[in-house]
């Protein structure tokens, strides 16, 4: 068994640094690989249900702090994971500690969107892919941020871009071409009907395109990351429907970032896929916990299977909104306004906690209850955006990010 | 050389069934308009104000179990009340395409329940899209534009859906004392999606004077629709150039600014081709858009007017397959053909719903009732054949079908009986070629010939 699994390990690990190869992938293109528009690679994910960015990046140099939650913090140990003497990491993101002191993470404290209408998950979402500029949803703009900065720029193609998993990604959706891809979706096959299968879409140029690439997205899965447990291939035999489970299993965070490396190493350059549960509102020491080993493991996924590439990564994690400074009656806390960005990548300019920090004194609160925002959220993804794919200011300001001012570089890249 | 029947059931119904008699071309068609709506009957929706309540009272007893522990039971009870009826919700709105004896019918349901594009924001009150569609929309479909537009614009769900609770006029003694303003979603989509359509001769202006006088309409799962005059702009507001209202704040001017927008004769044209789009062709024809939009016009927005047109022209009665499947179109039509018993649907369980409903739905880019934006879903055959929607397909078709059935079906016999005289000669072979029954099976629902129309 250990064999099996070390060598198949082998052979995909060698396939990926080799960029491509014919026995790994018969049907994928390799020549290609150079077309694309620019060699810097951009992953973002995006937090649902609303991160609570005071627990994560703990503000345990701010006296008001441990008061606001005595019940979440009880126990936990406060100052293990200092970043900065102002700021400290929660215990349950210590993995993440070597890619801090590599200088390949950092955060922006006191972030928000726009949105401050009423705190609702879905309009929330919807203003943070969207990008738009309002603090209520934007009716006049239907397509998302990331798409429109695809539609800036010339020689884009279908697979420059790739949304993951089997959340709907209004962020990428718009004109630009994006392809998507859920790690769950099963095509094994037998080899007698998948050349029946060829067969009948022979004549139809529409499907008959769309099954190879199909084909070739779920072959190259299998590859990658359909190894069980034991080291064993999946049965070639199993048709199996998956359960909800079994499917949000083989879309887990950590297989969502080994497919997204995978795209990233070919023809893609921008990437993004959701990670969810992050709606704390009862018992949240034990349910960030969750939420925290699915970012840990997407982020070291990413740079392990990225190997020498992760060098040219930026990771943006956003949320569409903080959570509320005091804790409720459930041990967890409610939605909120200002929030956590959290980045990752051998292309940021080093460890740091970013943004401007409001303080937690009553009068310093948001409606009396949220962190006060510092900084629009989209000021940073637009200065990533400048300095990674040299988009204007003046295109990032309206067409990308409506009534967005950047203000000063914070010089998140290196 | 494909006959009527094979276009009645499958360019405009949902596929064949082994249980009926398919219509025989677009005198059948209509006529199941006419007929008494025996889908609706058989598998009823909990009324709006029925579910709604279920909402309220999860969110209450949710509250309450916060701080009295002794409340836990309450939640649970109110809980599991309210998932049994959105099931019951989910699997009835599937059964009426899927059983219904009025093809056509279900799928001009589907197709406006997509014009007026709702959703739920919130996980509760999921399946509240069935309430408004079996409010707003079905009752409508062999009617008039005017009474379905009233009816859609003037429903809770699409209230909430397009943030007109938030919207109050600025001027209002409401807005004045809590210093709150308008919102514009509604009044744009009603113009720019429902009615005049996005190259509609109307202006931000009129998107602005329509907001402010949609204000003072409320309505949400708390109460059902009111106007509330207190939140109404005060003055008289000019859309298209006609003013309104003036008086003393009223839904009956709402009413009245809905009833032109419906007879306007962009939203003639947007409306006609919108459906000649989704029933005929990606870029259906100049002549048969022309001939629907004047039965439009000539009838006040007529909709029996305008299908007849649709369908007596000769565009109805060619080029098969110019069109794919949506999602939902594709899997009501499979299990249709699969003859799938009626207990064994509506029998099903959480989890096999979610395997072979709505996680494949959403596999094949249509997650069931959860459109991206009010814009509802696209019509192009590129979007519903990328690899990931495509992949979704071969999958349900390759694994779903033994699921739903416990007997074997012959492939060879299926191919006749699902797809009638369009079998290309390559699937004909295939289903005989396949290595087992089930495969065959799954080739067969996997063909473009099964998922074009």
């Amino acid at each position: 068994m250990e064999n099996k699994f070390n060598r198949r390990k082998f052979l995909t690990r060698s396939a990926s640094i080799l960029g491509c190869s014919a026995a790994a992938f018969p049907l994928v293109s390799c020549i290609t690989t150079a077309s694309a528009p620019w060699d810097n690679r951009l992953v973002i994910i995006v937090l649902r249900g609303g991160m609570d960015g005071l627990d994560v990046v703990r503000p345990i140099g701010d006296k008001n702090y441990k008061n606001l939650r005595p019940g979440i913090l009880a126990g936990s140990n406060l100052t293990k994971y200092g970043l900065d003497g102002f700021y400290a990491l929660n215990p349950a993101f210590s993995a993440l500690i070597p890619m801090w002191k590599a200088g390949e993470l950092a955060f922006a404290q006191a972030v928000s969107t726009p949105y401050r209408s009423k705190r609702s998950h879905f309009d929330g979402q919807d203003i943070l892919e969207a990008g738009t500029g309002l603090d209520v949803p934007d009716g006049r703009i239907k397509d998302g941020w990331l798409n429109r900065v695809l539609q800036t720029v010339p020689g884009v193609h279908a697979k420059t871009a790739f949304a993951v998993g089997r959340d709907q990604l209004q962020i990428l959706s718009g004109d630009a071409p994006v392809l998507n891809w859920a790690p769950s979706t099963r095509l094994d096959i037998s080899p007698a009907s998948r050349s029946l299968l060829e067969l009948i879409y022979h004549d139809d140029p529409l499907f008959q395109m769309a099954s190879t690439e199909a084909m070739n997205l779920a072959q190259t899965l299998d590859a990658n990351a359909m190894i069980d447990e034991n080291g064993e291939l999946p049965s070639q035999m199993s048709m199996e429907m998956m359960t909800d489970k079994a499917a949000s299993k083989a879309d887990a965070p950590r297989q969502l970032a080994s497919f997204t490396a995978a795209r990233l190493q070919e023809e893609s350059r921008i990437a993004s896929f959701s990670i969810g549960g992050w709606d704390t509102h009862n018992n949240q020491s034990r349910a960030l916990k969750r939420g925290a080993g699915q970012l840990q493991s997407a982020l070291l996924t990413l740079k392990k299977d990225l190997g020498p590439i992760w060098e040219k990564t930026t990771v943006l994690a956003m949320t569409e909104f903080g959570r509320s400074v005091r804790e409720n009656g459930t041990g967890g806390t409610d939605h909120g306004t200002g929030g956590l960005m959290i980045m990752a990548g051998g292309a940021l300019s080093g460890a740091k906690v970013h943004g401007k920090w409001p303080g937690l004194r009553d009068r310093d609160l948001y409606g009396g209850r949220d962190l006060m925002p510092a900084t629009d959220v989209r000021s940073y993804a637009a200065w990533a955006m400048h300095n990674l794919y040299g988009i204007e200011k003046s295109l990032l300001e309206s067409t990308i990010f409506p009534d967005l001012d950047m203000g000063r570089d914070p010089r998140i890249l290196a | 050389m494909n006959n009527k029947s094979t276009y009645s059931a499958i360019r405009f119904g949902l596929g064949f069934s082994p249980n009926e008699t398919p219509p025989s071309g677009a005198d059948a068609l209509l006529a199941q308009l006419t007929n008494v709506d025996l889908a609706a009957n058989s598998f009823p929706i909990t009324q709006f104000r029925d579910r709604a309540k279920l909402s309220v009272t999860y969110d209450k007893t949710n509250r309450a179990r916060k701080t009295d522990k002794t409340k836990e039971p309450n939640f649970l009870a109110a809980k599991e009340t309210l998932n049994q009826t959105k099931r019951a919700d989910l699997l009835n709105s599937m059964a009426q395409p899927i059983y219904g004896p009025h093809g056509f019918r279900e799928r001009l349901v589907m197709f406006w329940t997509d014009h007026f594009t709702t959703r739920a924001k919130r996980t509760v009150n999921e399946g509240l899209v069935s309430s408004f569609v079996a409010e707003a929309i079905r009752p409508y479909v062999a009617g008039n534009f005017t009474d379905m537009l009233l009816a859609s614009t003037l429903h809770p769900v699409m209230l909430v859906y397009l943030d007109q609770n938030a919207s109050v006029g600025p001027n209002s003694d409401f807005g004045i004392s809590k210093s709150r303003g308008l919102n514009e979603n509604l009044a744009r989509e009603v113009l720019e999606l429902h009615t005049l359509g996005v190259a509609g001769a109307y202006s931000q202006n009129d998107v602005r004077q329509l907001a402010e006088l949609l204000t003072g309409l409320i309505g949400n799962v708390q109460r059902e629709l009111k106007f509330v005059p207190s939140r109404a702009e005060p003055g008289s507001e000019t859309i298209l150039g006609t003013e309104y209202g003036g008086g003393l704040p009223s839904i009956d001017d709402i009413k009245l600014v809905l009833r032109d927008l419906a007879q306007h004769p962009n939203t003639a044209k947007h409306i006609t081709k919108k459906l000649a789009v989704h029933f005929i062709s990606d870029e259906p024809g100049d002549d048969i858009l022309e001939k629907m939009s004047s039965a439009y016009t000539k009838s006040n927005g007529d909709f029996m007017a305008v299908y007849a047109a649709m369908l007596s022209h000769d565009d109805a009665w060619n080029n098969f397959g110019a069109k794919i499947k949506r999602p939902d179109e594709y899997l009501f039509s499979a299990i249709r053909a699969l003859g799938v018993r009626q207990g064994t649907l509506l029998g099903m369980n959480k989890t096999n719903v979610s395997r072979l409903l709505l996680g494949p739905l959403a596999l094949m880019d249509q997650p069931f009732q959860q459109p991206s934006g009010p814009d509802g879903w696209p019509e192009d055959a590129q979007a519903w054949t990328s690899p990931q929607s495509l992949a979704g397909r071969i999958q349900w078709a390759m694994a779903a079908p033994r699921a739903f059935r416990r007997s074997n079906i012959d492939p060879r016999e299926f191919v006749k009986s699902a797809l009638g005289d369009i079998a290309s000669d390559n699937l004909r072979f295939a289903a005989k070629a396949a290595e087992s029954r089930w495969e065959g099976i799954g080739l067969i629902l996997a063909s473009p010939d099964f998922n074009r129309r």
